[in-house]
């Protein structure tokens, strides 16, 4: 009984995982500039991973395998804003990003260029 | 291979731990790295011990990290509400993000903006900047370690109150991560200090 159970909202989650991944990646390919395109790539792709991870979980239902399953999800969560960040980061210094579509640019005004050494 | 990061905790803003201090942080990051590599087997056996304690060793000594001024505790109340906001709140921003990638042609406008936080120690700037990545439609761009300041790109901005919002919320995430980890003068300046709206450097 608790077995079908797990196995029915397993189903679910890994469906609603897919469909969270395919959101991201048409966001990825659709939206206007890198800065948004790092918005897709770390929300919606996050929770669908998430969400696959849980429901692989519910599904293989070992110790071993909840263990990996753990891991990838932290480590998940863990590295998605940093890679982000890099990119985003990269992407302004270089002057890739549409002007025309930010209404305010609260970096800019800092006005020391962008030379100092944040903790990466 | 200790000497040089001790030397450097005691000549911080942290008053001296003492060696003892420094050799506990290892031993509990070592700790956790054992917990990692037999994770990752998915067996507990000795030789997986053993092999997480060389391998977790190795780590350690080829990549020394900075001391990190942990001073607070971890209150596990505290904990279980970040926990369960920031699930709640990764699923609203990750289906927000989804719904405006697929309606057909929206173009989101953003916005960079500057927050200030209330508590910039390391711990809390690097924790506040990956919450803050994931859960409330913004994106760390850059961090400025000296005055503790993080700059956030906000996605699907509509007027000026949508950045307020957005530096409100920050703070809001910054509040929980110090009520989970924060000491208690720490815990005082957020609990205290009132919500700096005009956060312009």
């Amino acid at each position: 009984m608790i077995a079908t159970v797990a196995d029915w909202v397993g189903a679910g989650c890994l469906v609603g995982g897919a469909l969270l991944g395919l959101a991201a990646a048409i966001g990825v390919l659709r939206f206007p500039d890198a800065l948004s395109r790092m918005h897709a790539a770390t929300k919606p792709q996050v929770l669908g991973v998430l969400l696959l991870l849980l429901g692989i979980a519910l599904r293989l239902r070992s110790p071993a395998d909840l263990g990996m399953v753990l891991l990838v999800a932290v480590f998940q969560l863990a590295t998605a804003p940093v890679a982000a960040q890099m990119i985003g980061r990269a992407a302004y210094r270089s002057g890739r990003l549409d002007r025309g579509l930010l209404d305010a640019d609260e970096l800019a005004e800092r006005g020391s260029g962008g030379g100092s050494a944040g903790p990466a | 291979m200790t000497g040089s990061p001790s030397a450097r905790d005691a000549a911080g803003s942290q008053p001296a731990r003492g060696r003892f201090g420094r050799w506990r942080d290892q031993a509990v990051a070592l700790g956790w790295l054992v917990v990692v590599w037999g994770l990752l087997w998915g067996d507990i056996n000795w030789a997986n011990l053993a092999g997480g304690l060389l391998v977790g060793g190795a780590v350690l000594v080829f990549f020394p990290l900075p001391a990190i001024s942990f001073a607070g505790r971890l209150r596990p109340r505290a904990l279980l509400v970040f926990a369960g906001r920031f699930a709640v709140e990764l699923v609203r921003a990750s289906l927000h993000v989804a719904r405006i990638a697929v309606q057909p042609g929206y173009r989101p406008r953003g916005a960079i903006i500057a927050v200030r936080l209330r508590v910039p120690s390391d711990l809390n700037l690097a924790l506040t900047a990956e919450a803050v990545s994931l859960v409330p439609g913004t994106l760390i761009l850059e961090v400025d370690r000296d005055s503790g300041t993080l700059y956030l790109h906000v996605l699907d901005t509509h007027e000026p109150a949508d950045l307020d919002v957005a530096r409100e919320r920050a703070l809001i995430i910054e509040r929980r991560i110090v009520r989970t980890v924060g000491s208690g003068a720490e815990l005082r300046r957020v609990e205290t200090a009132s919500p700096e709206r005009g956060t312009r450097p």
